[in-house]
């Protein structure tokens, strides 16, 4: 499987111990410890996942999050120390699918790395629609009118969920568990965050969503085709 | 003067009292309006019909009463203007009565000389004709009573000759009878009614040597008839006439020029004094502007400087007593400014510092947890000691993040940097899954959890993290302290308020411990093993998270019967908590209990109750015996007893019908009940 991952920390400790954890699970990690130098690091090394401490000497880690995201659909997850709100949000809004929270288990975070690798492993010859919008699962594109619309691969695995079962409410909670494949709840901020970004690039109106809409108090829903 | 009456004596206070009497009468019946009102207020008895009429008398008064209450310029004015109208007015009726008594007395001197005069002139006359008689020895008696006749007719004429227009002279008999006769029929000059010369003055000159006088109002009559009566001085005198017959002899001076003077003082004082009154409403309005204006900005600054618009300050101008005001009011807006940025700016320092530290610390945390796990992963290939070293370190860990987590998270709160999320969510679903997170802790103190009340949705506007924190605290916090009973999570929802109370059958609480159990690194028994290994934050945490909602959190609790600690939000967030849909008091408390029994005693063999008495009172010496150790709660026998409560584990628990579930107005009697254990300062702040 494809296991290459790129390390972004500037503490050399925490990243020699990141590589230890994720060589054990055999993956094969690479570094860099400066902001400034991530976006070159990442273009050699064409990871298949991005681990990215938000506190970065340099760029931080908002910076570095949002320059990969404008180049690429690569996963990336945060590490962070804080768990605040505002923090978290930033990191989400900027391009992050996930975070982990320091200090976290290795367990944790190998569960959280497989999660975001494991969707590239299972293309399925699926044709699905929402709303006005066709979906081709194993091609990975979503189109409007013959136009195709750049999705992340979490956002367009939060999308096929909803289209898959249009007749059902998803809670955040089973969002997190079916796209981020979290076991026990977490973050719903992840969710409401991701909708928010899906939403701004499929949406003609995102003020007036009619692909992803919200059942208050519930959760989401896919709009009628 | 005004018309009607008679003129009255210089300093009389005829005109006073008339004027008087007008503003006295509106007082008085203002004053009985508003006693009416404040009778009508006290209870009194009035009819509705009454009460109704007064109240839509008072309606369209109140604005202006308000006005009044609210503007002291309004007020001030007003006093002035009443103030200075009392006293123009008492400077009017001084002068105008010293006027008036000035001028009588000159007129009344005047008079008297005049018709002394007069009366000498008519002695003499009288004395006169007989020595010309005597002399001429022309004196038949025919002539002299021909002659008699026509005197007083010359006499009258004669003597108002003297000043026609000042005074006019009336000649009359003293009897009625005399008045008959044509010689002695009354003689008036200048068209007079003789009636005017009042009774008392004729008596008095009929009884009397001198001369009298009065005044009186002077009619007119004959060619002269519609000329106005006008007020006069009536001097007279008895005198004899030629025949030696006793006549009264009257001089009438009317009063017209004096009343002329008098009315044109009096006008002068009116319009002088509407004058000075309404200039000083105008200066006092003036005046208080100067003063109030100042005051009503200073009013407005401050109230836009307690709206946190702190740069606001006064314009100070000269140097005068509300200059100092101003320039006090603006030194105290500037150091409150600059303590509030001070207080903001170590605020924001203390976030700063408690953001760094937590990533100075989680850094390396996160490098030694994860070297311990590796560490712990391949403990199987060390030797015993580090085996269990390794266990021990991963252990302690643990223990160390969660308490570093609770630390911040407490920091946070003291930095006032904790943020609601709220949205609405449905705390069933929250209390399903702490549930579900507690079980195996619950599994492995035998305890069982029950859901009471969730039959309906109990949405609320909340922060799902927060309220999950704090709920998973309470449950984790029963089962461990709960000695293997049930634990009870109730829910509710009345009002505007939700409401998940935690209910354990443990050891309890202590009195007064139910508000010390929120206190930072609490513990309730020093000596008491720990088995899961709080970290003393959890309760003092979840207060925070609580009083971020506006909602409560309180405990309850009674030595061996266990505790309930009760969480109650408001339905949606800017919404305030009057009361909780719980009472803190659990019903199967030992007093409510007692309380019970006591009720179904009285009720004595009620039919629902028959069998209780009989069961309680067999229950109750096993409680007294096994007082002080914890107690296996015995339950109130007025509910159904749930089947499936345990029996073997000594707890039974109480069961309730589905529709107590949520009581509505029930537990205001319980919270107002102030044995209650609760946390006060919750209490005061929603001020209940």
């Amino acid at each position: 499987m494809k296991g290459r991952v790129l390390v972004v920390d500037d503490d050399t400790a925490l990243a020699e111990m990141l590589g230890i954890v994720l060589r054990g699970e055999g993956f094969e990690p690479s570094f860099v410890a400066d902001g400034d130098k991530a976006l070159a690091a990442f273009r050699e090394a064409k990871p298949d996942l991005v681990l990215l401490d938000l506190m970065l000497p340099g760029r931080d880690g908002i910076e570095v999050c949002r320059l990969i995201r404008a180049e690429s659909g690569v996963p990336i997850v945060m590490l962070t120390a804080k768990s605040d709100t505002v923090d978290v949000v930033v990191g989400l809004e900027s391009g992050a699918d996930d975070y982990i929270v320091k200090p976290f288990k290795p367990k944790e975070l190998v569960a959280r790395i497989r999660a975001r690798l494991r969707r590239s492993e299972e293309p399925a010859p699926e044709q699905l629609a929402i709303g006005d919008l066709v979906i081709d699962v194993a091609g990975h594109s979503v189109k409007r009118d013959g136009q195709s619309i750049a999705l992340t691969p979490l956002e367009f695995d939060l999308l096929v969920a909803l289209a898959r079962k249009p007749w059902q409410v998803f809670t955040r909670e089973v969002l997190l568990e079916q796209v981020w494949g979290y076991r026990h709840a977490a973050d719903t901020r992840l969710v409401n965050v991701h909708v928010q970004r899906l939403r701004s690039k499929v949406e003609k109106d995102p003020e007036r969503p009619e692909i992803v809409v919200t059942v208050r108090g519930v959760g989401y829903k896919a709009g009628p085709s | 003067m005004s018309g009607g009456g008679a003129a009255p004596k210089p300093g009389a206070p005829g005109v006073r009292a008339g004027r008087a009497a007008g503003p006295g009468r509106v007082l008085t019946r203002f004053r009985r309006l508003f006693q009416s009102g404040r009778l009508l207020q006290d209870g009194s008895p009035g009819g509705p019909a009454l009460r109704l009429l007064v109240r839509w008398v008072r309606r369209p008064l109140l604005p202006a009463v308000r006005l009044y209450r609210r503007n002291i310029q309004l007020r001030v004015v007003a006093a002035t203007l009443l103030m200075s109208l009392g006293v123009v007015l008492l400077l009017g009726f001084v002068v105008i009565g010293q006027v008036r008594n000035g001028l009588l007395e000159a007129k009344e001197k005047a008079a008297q000389s005049q018709a002394a005069g007069g009366f000498t002139v008519a002695k003499e006359k009288a004395d006169a004709p007989a020595a010309l008689g005597g002399r001429d020895g022309d004196g038949t008696s025919g002539k002299s009573g021909r002659n008699s006749v026509n005197w007083r007719s010359d006499l009258v004429e004669q003597l108002a000759s003297g000043g026609p227009g000042a005074f006019n002279v009336v000649a009359l008999s003293p009897d009625a009878q005399d008045a008959a006769s044509t010689s002695r029929a009354p003689r008036v000059s200048g068209g007079v009614d003789f009636a005017s010369v009042p009774a008392d003055l004729r008596s008095a000159v009929a009884r009397g040597n001198g001369p009298f006088e009065t005044y009186a109002q002077i009619r007119y009559t004959g060619a002269t008839e519609d000329r106005e009566p006008e007020p006069g001085l009536i001097v007279g005198k008895r005198l004899n006439d030629v025949d030696g017959n006793a006549y009264e002899l009257y001089y009438l001076f009317p009063l017209t020029q004096e009343e002329q003077s008098l009315n044109l003082v009096k006008g002068t004082l009116a319009t002088a004094g509407l004058f000075v009154v309404v200039l000083l409403g105008a200066i006092a309005w003036l005046v208080v502007r100067q003063v109030v204006t100042p005051v009503r900005m200073a009013a407005g600054i401050a109230e836009r400087l307690s709206t946190g618009r702190l740069q606001e300050r006064m314009k100070v101008t000269g140097e005068d007593d509300i200059a100092r005001l101003g320039e006090a009011f603006n030194k105290m807006a500037q150091n409150l400014q600059l303590k509030i940025q001070q207080l903001e700016e170590l605020s924001r320092m203390q976030r700063r510092f408690v953001s760094d530290v937590s990533h100075e610390l989680r850094t390396p945390l996160t490098t030694v947890r994860m070297a311990a796990d590796v560490i712990h992963e391949a403990r199987g290939d060390f030797d015993p000691v580090t085996a269990r070293s390794a266990e021990l370190l991963g252990d302690q860990l643990d223990r160390f993040e969660s308490l570093l987590s609770d630390l911040l998270e407490i920091s946070r709160f003291d930095a006032g940097a904790a943020a609601l999320e709220a949205e609405p969510i449905d705390l069933r679903v929250v209390v399903r899954r702490v549930i579900g997170g507690a079980e195996p802790l619950a599994e492995r103190k035998g305890t069982r959890i029950r859901v009471l009340g969730d039959e309906q949705p109990v949405v609320a506007e909340a922060d799902a993290r927060r309220v999950e924190r704090v709920l998973r605290n309470l449950v984790v916090n029963a089962v461990e302290h709960g000695e293997g009973r049930d634990v009870v999570v109730r829910m509710g929802v009345a009002g505007g308020a939700v409401a998940v109370a935690v209910r354990d059958y443990g050891v309890g609480l202590k009195p007064g411990e139910a508000t010390r159990v929120f206190n930072r690194f609490w513990r309730a028994d020093p000596a008491r093993a720990r088995t899961t290994g709080g970290t003393g934050l959890g309760l003092s945490i979840a207060v925070e998270d609580a009083r971020l909602h506006g909602g409560w959190l309180q405990a309850w609790g009674e030595p061996g019967g266990g505790s309930q600690f009760r969480l109650t939000l408001p339905r949606t967030a800017d919404e305030a908590l009057r009361g909780s849909p719980i009472p803190l008091e659990p019903e199967d408390s030992r007093r409510n209990r007692e309380r019970a029994e006591a009720q179904a005693l009285k009720e004595g063999g009620a039919q629902r109750l028959g069998s209780v008495p009989a069961q309680q009172c067999a229950d109750r010496p096993a409680l007294a015996s096994a007082a002080g150790t914890p107690a296996p709660v015995a339950p109130p026998r007025t509910a159904a007893v749930d089947p499936a409560a345990m029996p073997g584990s000594g707890a039974r628990v109480v069961a309730r019908p589905a529709e107590e579930t949520v009581p509505g107005g029930g537990h205001g009697a319980v919270e107002a009940d102030d044995s209650v254990h609760q946390v006060p300062e919750r209490e005061d702040i929603r001020g209940r």
